[in-house]
C-alpha cells in the first residue's frame, strides 16, 4: 500500500490528464464540484473510461462506459493488469525501481484472462483490453474511485486492485498521473487530518507509535491509549454486546446512514446514554437524551477545512450562530471544563497552532500563510514550503528513499447477499444531484429535479415485471422489506435496480442492505443487495 | 419532455445519421468527445425531420438528442432559431410567399394563402413563392401567381413562365445560359477545368500571388481583399484548414449568387477547389441558403467531378444572420447562427475553431479568370481601388430587372440606362439593399465603386440597386425594412434585439404623425448611433442605416402607410 490518506492529486491535474477513468463513482451527482474540475480535463481533451454497474450521468460523460455487475470490480482490474503484463505494456524499469511483489502479483492475475473478466462482470473483453491499453499508453492517467468501490465487504481489495494498475504503470507520484479516492463532503478529508479515525492521531499518525504518541502525551499530560478504537461498524457490534453503552455523536446520523437501519436504532435505543450535537435535530438527535445543538461551520465558525486535493483552506465566521447554539469548539472546551480539566478557551487559530506542533504535515500552514496562499496542500513541514501538489513523489526519486510500494495480490470475491431464485434482483444504491445523505441537509428545500423515494427499474423490467411507472411495489430482502413507486429509468440493465439513499423516512432503503463490512475499512456492502419485487395488487 | 419519436420520424433521422446501435447493458460508447465530434450534425439533422415529417415533434427532438447526445433544451434553442424549421405541427405543405421591399416595388400579388417571407433571391422575377414539401422535394416558383400558390398547396408544382435573369453578360457571366449546368463535359467545353489544372500546376502560393495581384476584393458587402484573406488563412500551422463557400444569400433584393449557383455551378465548384487549394483547406464546405434547392442541387451535382476535392453543401435555415461568417460557422457547427466575437478572426480560428477562408459566391468565380488571365490582367478592369468585373442586382422600377456585368466604375445613370431606365420619375435607389441606403436621383452620376460610394456615404454592399419611383409607397418599403431586421436580429446583443424593435416602432410614429417627425426621427438616430457603436456584428451596426436615409431624403414624406 501507499499508505492511507488522501488522494494523490490536485484538480488541477484532472484539468490536464490525458486519461480518467472514474471507477464506481457518479461524481456528476455525488461529488459535482471534482466533476467539474473532471469536465474541465474532458473538454481540454482528456479520454475518459466510466466503470460503473450503471449508465450514470456521470458514465454519459465518458467515451467509454463498463457496465460490470455489480461486485466485479477485481474481475476487470485484475484482467487489465493481466492485459497490460501480456501486451507487453508494463512501466518496466518504475516496476523494477519503485515496487515490489511484481511477481506473485502478475501469477496472482494469471487467470483473470479478457474471457474470464467477460464471463465474472459482462463487459465485453474488447472493452477491457481497450481501456488496459489506453490506461498503460497514455503519457498521463488517474483513476478516479468513490463508494462504488468502498461500499463493499471487500472495500480495501477493490482499492488495493486499483492501486495495483498505477503501480504497474507508472501512473503515480508525478504531474497528471495519480490515484483520486473522492471526497464526499466538503471536509471528510479534514476529519481523517485531525485524527477522526479509530486507529491515528491528528496528521495520520498511528496510535500505536509510541514516539507519536509521546508527542501528544507530553503536550497534553495525559497517557493516550495505544490501542486503536472502534469504527462505527465495530462500535455496533460492541452495543450488540453490551459493552458499548454510552454514545456522543458528532455531526453523524447513524440512525439512517446505516445498513440495516432497524437493527442500528434498536442498539441506539438500548444504549444508557447518548449525546448528539449537530446543526439540525435528525432523526439519531431525536433519540439521544442530550442534544448540543452546534454552529454551521460554514460562515458561523472560524476554522479550516481540507478538500479532496489535500488542500487545507480558512473558513470564517460571518454570522452569529442562532439560538443557544456553539461553536463546536466551544461546547467541547465547556465540557472539558465541566468535567475537571480548564483548557480555557482556545481561539480556532491557537488550536490550530497546537495541531501544528504536533502534526508535521501540517507544521507550515499558518494562518497567515493560508491566507496568502489561498490554501496549502498537505504535506507542508515548515513556513517555507508551498505545500504538494501530488503525492508519492518519492517513487521516482533515486535512490528510493523508503520502501518500495509493495504490490498487494487480491482475488474476485462476488457480493455477500447472494441472487437466489427467492431474490433474483440486485439492488444498489447510491446518490442524486438533489439530495444529500441522508436528506438532513436537503430535505428542507425543494428541487425540481427530485425524484423522491423511487424505485429505478429499465424499462425492460418493468414491463417483463408488469409495473406502471408510479406503482408502488413492494421491495423486500433478506432483512426487511419497504414500499416505494417505480421509476423508469435507463441507466440500469435487466436485473439491476436502484434507490437512493435520501429518503430513510419515506422508504428506508437501509432495511433492505446488508451489515456485510469489509473488515479491514469498517464499510458496509451498501452497493449489493439482493431483493425481490413484488406487486402490491 | 419524455415524448417518443415515430418510426417515420426516426427512420429520417436514422437515414441521415445511420442506424442506432443495439442497446447494450454492458457497455456504450459516447461521452462528451462524440457528442462535440457529431455537433455540426445537429442542423442536417433536424433538416431531415422537418424535410421528411413536416414538423420537428417534441417525440423527434428528443430522438435527434439522444442520437447527437445534445441537451434537448439546447437543440430546442437551435430548432427554434431558424426560419425554415417548424416546432409546431403544421400542414404538409408550406409556400412561403416573398413580401419583401423588391417585389412590393415590383407591385407583386399579396400573398394569398402563403406564409409572408423575406427576400427569396428571385426579385428580377418580380414575385417568388418557396414552397416546403414534407416527404418530398422543396421548390420555388418565380414569378408567382395566386393560382400558383393554391395548386402548390393542392400538392401540384406548378411551372412558371420565367423572365430572363441575365441581361447585361461580360467575362463573369460568360458561360451563362450557354452551358449545361448538369453537364461537366459542355463546361469543360467552355473552358471549364483549366483553372484548377492551372493552379494546382503553379502551387498555392502562385495562386496566392495572384488573387493578391489582382485585388480582388469581396463581393458579400464587406469588400476585404481576398488575398489577403487566402494568405493569412494560408500562413496558419493549425491543421486542419477549412475553406466556406458564403452561399448564404439573403440581403433583400440580392439574386446574384443564386444565378451562378444554378446556370454555371461548375464554375463555382472549381473556384472553390482552387481556394481550397491555395489556403491548404482539408475540406470545404458551401453553405447555401435553404431557399435555393436548385442552386443546393447542382453544386452536389457537380462537386463529385473534381478530384482530390472534399466538400460538402450544407443548406442554411432561414436565417438572414447566418449569412455573417461567424454566424454561418455556428450554424455549421450545430449551433444557433449567431455571431461570434472577433477576434479571433475566421483566417485563425474560425469553422470548428480552425483556419478559415470564407468567400462570397460571386468574389470566388473571379477568382477563375485571376488564375487563367493572371492577376495584373484581373486588376486592369475598373478602378485601381476597385477591380474587374462587378454584378450589379437591378429591381425595383427598372424596365428590365436582372443581373448586369459591368467593370466597376461604370455610374449608376449608366446602369440604370442599360436597365432600360426607370419609367416614371425616379425618386430613390436603394444601394446595398436592407442594410445600404437610399441615395437620391442628385446622386445618379456616382461611379459605381468602392471608393466612389464612400464618397457619398453609401455602400455597394452586395450589389443590390433598387429603383423607385413616384408609384411606389416609401412608407411601406420603410416598414418593411425594419420589420426584416427586428424579424432577423439574432437576439444575442442587447442594441440590436431591443434596438430593431424600437427603431420599427418610431418609424410608426413617424409615418403617422402628420406634423412633426422629428422628434421620433431624431429616436431613430440615437438608437442607430447605439445599434453601430455596440452591436458586435454588421447586422446590428447597418440596420438602420436605410431608414435613417429614408427619412433624411424625404422619402416618407406624406407616406401615411
Amino acid at each position: 500500500m501507499l499508505g492511507a490518506g488522501g488522494g494523490t492529486s490536485s484538480y488541477e491535474e484532472i484539468e490536464t490528464t490525458d486519461l480518467v477513468i472514474l471507477w464506481g463513482s457518479n461524481a456528476r451527482e455525488a461529488h459535482p464540484i471534482f466533476f467539474h474540475h473532471l469536465i474541465k480535463g474532458v473538454r481540454n481533451g482528456a479520454k475518459m473510461y466510466a466503470v460503473d454497474p450503471r449508465r450514470t450521468s456521470s458514465a454519459q460523460w465518458a467515451d467509454v462506459w463498463l457496465g460490470l455487475d455489480i461486485g466485479a470490480d477485481i474481475a476487470v482490474a485484475n484482467a487489465v493488469g493481466r492485459e497490460i503484463i501480456h501486451a507487453g505494456l508494463t512501466d518496466e524499469s518504475f516496476v523494477a525501481h519503485s515496487t515490489s511483489g511484481f511477481d506473485a502479483y502478475a501469477e496472482s492475475v494469471e487467470p483473470y484472462t479478457l474471457d474470464e473478466a467477460e464471463r465474472l462482470s459482462g463487459v465485453p473483453g474488447t472493452v477491457i483490453r481497450d481501456l488496459a491499453h489506453d490506461y498503460a499508453t497514455a503519457a498521463t492517467a488517474q483513476i478516479c474511485w468513490t463508494l462504488g468501490i468502498t461500499e463493499h465487504h471487500n472495500a480495501t481489495d477493490n482499492v488495493l486492485a486499483l492501486i495495483n494498475l498505477a503501480l504497474l504503470t507508472g501512473h503515480v507520484g508525478r504531474y497528471g498521473s495519480g490515484l483520486v479516492p473522492i471526497r464526499g463532503q466538503n471536509n471528510v478529508q479534514g476529519g481523517g487530518d485531525m485524527g477522526a479515525l479509530p486507529n491515528k492521531l491528528p496528521g495520520f499518525q498511528d496510535v500505536a507509535d509510541p514516539v507519536a504518541r509521546g508527542k501528544f502525551e507530553a503536550l497534553w499530560g495525559v497517557q493516550v491509549p495505544p490501542e486503536p478504537g472502534l469504527h462505527i461498524t465495530l462500535m455496533l457490534e460492541a452495543m450488540e454486546r453490551n459493552e458499548l453503552r454510552a454514545l456522543y455523536v458528532i455531526g453523524e446520523n447513524p440512525a439512517q446512514s446505516e445498513a440495516d437501519a432497524g437493527r442500528t436504532r434498536a442498539l441506539l435505543e438500548g444504549l444508557d446514554f447518548m449525546v448528539v450535537q449537530d446543526i439540525f435535530l435528525t432523526k439519531t438527535a431525536e433519540m439521544a437524551d442530550v442534544v448540543l445543538p452546534a454552529a454551521a461551520s460554514w460562515a458561523e465558525t472560524e476554522g479550516t477545512v481540507t478538500s479532496s486535493e489535500r488542500r487545507v483552506q480558512r473558513v470564517r465566521k460571518a454570522l452569529d450562530p442562532p439560538g443557544d447554539a456553539k461553536d463546536d469548539l466551544e461546547i467541547l472546551s465547556q465540557l472539558a471544563e465541566r468535567m475537571g480539566h480548564g483548557w480555557g478557551y482556545p481561539t480556532a487559530e491557537e488550536t490550530w497552532d497546537e495541531l501544528r506542533s504536533l502534526s508535521p504535515m501540517h507544521a507550515g500552514m499558518a494562518y497567515r500563510r493560508l491566507d496568502e496562499l489561498g490554501g496549502i496542500q498537505w504535506p507542508c513541514p515548515d513556513e517555507d514550503h508551498p505545500g504538494t501538489l501530488f503525492l508519492h513523489g518519492w517513487l521516482w526519486e533515486d535512490p528510493l528513499p523508503r520502501d518500495p510500494a509493495p504490490f498487494v495480490p487480491v482475488e474476485h470475491a462476488p457480493p455477500v447477499d447472494e441472487l437466489t431464485d427467492e431474490y433474483p434482483v440486485r439492488l444498489t444504491t447510491g446518490r442524486r444531484l438533489d439530495s444529500y445523505n441522508t436528506g438532513v441537509q436537503s430535505g428542507g428545500f425543494d428541487s425540481p429535479i427530485r425524484a423522491g423515494p423511487v424505485l429505478d427499474v429499465c424499462p425492460e423490467d418493468g414491463a417483463a415485471w408488469d409495473l406502471a411507472e408510479g406503482e408502488v411495489v413492494r421491495i423486500a430482502s433478506r432483512r426487511g422489506a419497504i414500499e416505494a413507486p417505480v421509476r423508469y429509468h435507463r441507466s440500469l440493465r435487466p436485473g439491476l435496480v436502484f434507490m437512493s439513499v435520501h429518503n430513510p423516512d419515506d422508504a428506508d432503503v437501509n432495511q433492505l442492505t446488508i451489515e456485510a463490512w469489509d473488515p479491514k475499512s469498517g464499510t458496509a456492502e451498501f452497493k449489493a443487495t439482493a431483493v425481490r419485487i413484488d406487486k402490491l395488487t | 419532455m419524455d415524448a417518443a419519436a415515430t418510426a417515420a420520424e426516426r427512420a429520417a433521422v436514422d437515414a441521415l445519421l445511420g442506424p442506432p446501435a443495439a442497446p447494450d447493458g454492458h457497455v456504450a460508447f459516447g461521452g462528451f468527445h462524440r457528442a462535440e465530434a457529431q455537433r455540426h450534425l445537429l442542423l442536417p439533422a433536424l433538416q431531415a425531420v422537418q424535410s421528411a415529417i413536416g414538423w420537428i415533434s417534441p417525440g423527434a427532438l428528443n430522438y435527434v438528442c439522444e442520437r447527437l447526445i445534445v441537451p434537448p433544451a439546447d437543440a430546442y434553442g437551435v430548432a427554434t432559431f431558424y426560419a425554415l424549421l417548424s416546432t409546431e405541427e403544421r400542414p404538409p405543405i408550406v409556400a412561403h410567399v416573398c413580401d419583401d421591399i423588391a417585389c412590393i416595388a415590383a407591385g407583386a400579388c399579396a400573398v394569398a394563402g402563403g406564409h409572408p417571407s423575406p427576400c427569396l433571391g428571385q426579385c428580377e422575377q418580380g414575385s417568388a413563392a418557396f414552397v416546403q414539401v414534407a416527404g418530398g422535394e422543396d421548390f420555388v416558383i418565380a414569378p408567382v401567381s395566386p393560382d400558383q400558390i393554391a395548386a402548390a398547396l393542392a400538392g401540384e408544382q406548378p411551372a412558371p413562365g420565367r423572365r430572363a435573369s441575365v441581361r447585361h453578360a461580360g467575362a463573369l457571366l460568360r458561360r451563362i445560359g450557354v452551358v449545361d449546368p448538369d453537364s461537366a463535359d459542355s463546361y469543360r467545353a467552355h473552358g471549364g477545368f483549366a483553372a484548377l489544372a492551372r493552379a494546382r500546376e503553379q502551387g498555392p502560393g502562385w495562386v496566392i500571388d495572384q488573387v493578391k495581384a489582382s485585388n480582388l476584393r469581396g463581393r458579400g458587402g464587406a469588400a476585404f481583399p481576398a488575398g489577403v484573406k487566402w494568405e493569412a488563412c494560408a500562413a496558419e500551422a493549425t491543421r486542419p484548414h477549412y475553406f466556406v463557400v458564403n452561399a448564404d444569400e439573403s440581403e433583400p433584393g440580392t439574386f446574384k449568387d443564386r444565378i451562378l449557383m444554378e446556370e454555371d455551378p461548375f464554375a463555382v465548384v472549381e473556384a472553390a477547389a482552387v481556394a481550397a487549394f491555395a489556403v491548404g483547406a482539408e475540406r470545404t464546405y458551401f453553405y447555401v441558403r435553404g431557399e435555393y434547392p436548385l442552386a443546393a442541387a447542382r453544386l452536389r451535382a457537380a462537386i463529385p467531378h473534381f478530384e482530390g476535392f472534399d466538400a460538402e453543401v450544407r443548406l442554411g435555415g432561414g436565417a438572414y444572420i447566418c449569412g455573417e461568417e461567424t454566424s454561418l460557422f455556428n450554424s455549421v457547427e450545430g449551433f444557433r447562427g449567431e455571431p461570434r466575437q472577433k477576434p479571433p478572426f475566421p483566417t485563425t480560428a474560425g469553422l470548428f475553431g480552425k483556419p478559415t477562408a470564407i468567400n462570397n459566391v460571386e468574389t470566388l468565380v473571379n477568382v477563375l479568370d485571376i488564375v487563367i488571365d493572371g492577376g495584373e490582367a484581373f486588376a486592369a478592369i475598373g478602378t485601381q481601388q476597385s477591380t474587374g468585373p462587378k454584378l450589379f442586382c437591378l429591381s425595383g422600377t427598372v424596365a428590365r430587372p436582372g443581373l448586369y456585368e459591368v467593370p466597376f466604375g461604370t455610374t449608376l445613370r449608366e446602369l440604370l440606362e442599360l436597365a432600360g431606365g426607370v419609367p416614371g420619375d425616379l425618386r430613390a435607389v436603394l444601394l446595398g439593399g436592407a442594410a445600404g441606403v437610399f441615395v437620391g436621383p442628385d446622386r445618379i452620376d456616382v461611379p459605381l465603386t468602392f471608393e466612389g460610394v464612400r464618397e457619398i456615404g453609401a455602400t455597394l454592399g452586395s450589389g443590390v440597386v433598387m429603383a423607385f419611383d413616384g408609384t411606389v409607397d416609401m412608407g411601406a418599403i420603410a416598414r418593411r425594412i425594419a420589420a426584416f431586421f427586428r424579424d432577423e436580429s439574432c437576439g444575442q446583443c442587447v442594441p440590436c434585439r431591443v434596438g430593431t424593435v424600437r427603431q420599427e416602432e418610431a418609424l410608426g410614429r413617424v409615418l403617422a404623425a402628420n406634423g412633426d417627425r422629428a422628434e421620433h426621427a431624431a429616436l431613430i438616430d440615437d438608437i442607430a448611433r447605439v445599434m453601430v457603436d455596440a452591436s458586435i456584428c454588421g447586422l446590428g451596426q447597418t440596420a438602420a442605416g436605410a431608414i435613417q436615409s429614408a427619412i433624411r431624403l424625404g422619402l416618407l414624406d406624406g407616406s401615411q402607410t
